[in-house]
């Protein structure tokens, strides 16, 4: 970890997009009521710009849809179940369906990943929406993990004229990435530690717990990779490939429901397309909801998403070697 | 006003003749594709009608996207078989493709989309249209565009709760250069409105929201014409509402006295015999 201060995710890459702003006149953004600190500069300077549609996210989603058929890039803000969730069938009917007979550049921004919300319980949790919007056609996901990834989407978004799902984790997370001058964030992911035998494969906020585990395993001389996915849709799959190809097992984490489409069936269908004998260990949650409290390290400890879990994982499939 | 004066009365049996032969055309496209929505495209034919040759509607066939052309949503996707021969007859397709709606290779499905030349957006899921027609028109407004945006929506489709976010929506933010015209045909799948949740007086309840509203004959040429060219020029910074009270499967006598018309389809024989009759 580099010892810089912490940001929100959301806060650096709205600043990118109120810097962006001055310049460009054909961007829009839209909250459904939601703020941030950074947020309150937007809605000061480009009043004209920024609009607050109100608690109403299919709303929201149509507003930006007829903005972006008249040729403006927007940023559609939101908490995250609720930008997917509440106005799916606007997602799909007119951002998805329409992409696929014209350009369209709305970038949602969908704040509160996973359990970024714990205490709010299983309304505020998101741990569908990867798997929903693998679901649909022409929409990009992306999944930063560091506020340095969320910065440098700025031109992407701009540039890509798509409908985009930005998942953002609500809580500042330390930052991982040093600069992203050299990444190329179209590849999708990044192999942050190259290990042996076992690979952690995670995504967002998971991440941390996979570099994290990783960290404490190499101080018992155990080297595990570390995989950041970042482009959760589309994949490219070739890509991946050559990087899971060394491996011997796979342990995909996320803070998401498993066995559903997600993360976890992102990586299978990866190996099942290539025929791999790669073994897949999933992490995530069942099939049911968390209505537990006491904290995220606490949700992540009683479902296994915890450093200490992933290390006993680790150390249980290296044993079966 | 557009045409004031006595020349009116020509239009007036223009709209008509058109009318006429739009409702020949559609219910010849139905005998074709005996799945398409015959019934609710029928009850909007004096409202297309009136919109594409009353020179309200901005257009340019030959440059669909032309940038100062009026946006018109068809949120009722599934009552827009009529919009077809009148597309067609204007230019924005060849004729001969009302001859294969729904084939193999077409573009004219059941429920049109912005594959088709003249329609700009994905319909057939109710509730959409009107949020979008918002959203374009904020833009145009941005761009100091004179466009304005027409939105048809049914009266079955206020049912939808997204459609009252974006009532409330147009209302705040002064919307003027949007008029929603409402096929009022009182019919939706399964009974009358009123019967599954009565929406009452759709004129106060626009008020109510700040919305310049205006109720007519849906059916009558004239005082269509004189309501949407009277809301033009109407400098209010209101958005504007049409209430156009119509008959679902208007100028077919089997379809307009059944409830369930929304989901009938006439035979091949039915067809020949209305083409004969109707007027």
């Amino acid at each position: 970890m580099k010892d810089i201060p912490i940001k929100t995710m959301r806060d650096v890459l709205i600043e990118q997009i109120y810097q962006k702003m001055f310049d460009d006149e054909m961007i829009f953004f839209l909250s459904a009521d939601l703020g941030s600190p950074v947020l309150d500069k937007v809605r000061e300077k480009f009043e004209e710009r920024f609009i607050n549609v109100g608690i109403a996210e299919q709303n929201l989603i149509n507003l930006s849809t007829g903005l972006a058929f008249e040729g403006y890039t927007v940023y559609a803000y939101a908490l995250a179940p609720f930008i997917t969730m509440r106005a799916y069938e606007q997602l799909r009917v007119n951002l998805s369906l329409s992409a696929e007979l014209m350009d369209l550049n709305v970038n949602l921004i969908g704040v509160g990943a996973g359990l970024s919300y714990d205490v709010s319980g299983p309304t505020h949790h998101c741990i569908e929406d990867i798997i929903i919007m693998r679901a649909l056609p022409n929409f990009i996901t992306i999944s930063p993990s560091d506020s340095k990834i969320a910065e440098s989407l700025i031109d992407y978004t701009i540039d890509v004229k798509k409908p985009k799902y930005i998942r953002l984790d609500a809580k500042p997370l330390a930052q991982i990435y040093d600069k992203t001058e050299n990444f190329n964030l179209e590849n999708g992911f990044c192999e942050l530690i190259k290990g042996e035998k076992i690979c952690l494969v995670a995504t967002g906020n998971m991440t941390h717990n996979a570099l994290n585990a990783s960290k404490r395993l190499q101080e018992n001389k155990i080297n595990v990779g570390v995989l950041d996915m970042i482009i959760l849709k589309p994949v490219r799959e070739e890509l991946l490939f050559n990087f899971l190809k060394k491996y011997e097992c796979i342990i995909t984490i996320e803070e998401g429901f498993i066995n559903k489409g997600g993360l976890d069936s992102l990586i299978s269908d990866v190996l099942n397309k290539y025929q791999l004998g790669i073994r897949l260990e999933k992490l995530g949650f069942d099939d049911k909801y968390v209505f537990d409290l006491g904290g995220r390290n606490h949700l992540h400890k009683i479902n296994n998403l915890d450093e200490e879990s992933i290390i006993k994982i680790v150390k249980e499939n290296l044993n079966g070697f | 006003m557009k045409n004031a004066g006595q020349d009116n009365t020509k239009l007036f049996d223009f709209f008509r003749q058109k009318a006429l032969w739009v409702r020949q055309e559609t219910l010849k496209i139905h005998r074709h594709a005996p799945e398409t929505r015959l019934a609710s495209s029928l009850s909007d034919v004096e409202i297309f009608t009136v919109l594409y040759y009353g020179d309200i509607l901005k257009f340019d066939p030959k440059d669909i996207h032309w940038e100062n052309r009026d946006r018109f949503i068809i949120s009722k996707g599934h009552g827009a078989i009529s919009l077809y021969p009148i597309l067609a007859d204007l230019g924005f397709f060849d004729k001969r493709e009302l001859e294969r709606v729904c084939d193999k290779d077409s573009f004219l499905g059941g429920i049109p989309d912005p594959k088709i030349p003249g329609f700009e957006t994905i319909n057939g899921s109710l509730g959409h249209g009107l949020g979008v027609a918002c959203g374009i028109s904020i833009a145009l407004k941005r761009k100091n565009s004179n466009s304005k945006v027409f939105v048809l929506l049914g009266d079955g489709e206020l049912f939808e709760g997204s459609v009252w976010e974006a009532i409330l929506f147009a209302s705040h933010h002064r919307l003027d250069n949007l008029i929603v015209i409402i096929d009022n045909n009182k019919i939706s799948m399964l009974d009358y409105c009123k019967n599954i949740i009565d929406l009452g007086s759709l004129e106060d309840k626009f008020k109510g929201f700040n919305w310049n509203t205006k109720t007519v004959d849906g059916h009558d040429v004239e005082k269509l014409y004189m309501a949407i060219t009277n809301f033009e020029n109407d400098g209010r910074d209101q958005p504007k509402v049409i209430i156009a009270n119509t008959i679902k499967g208007k100028g077919v006598p089997q379809l307009e006295k059944d409830v369930l018309c929304h989901v009938k389809s006439l035979k091949e024989n039915e067809v020949d015999d209305i083409l004969r009759d109707l007027k």
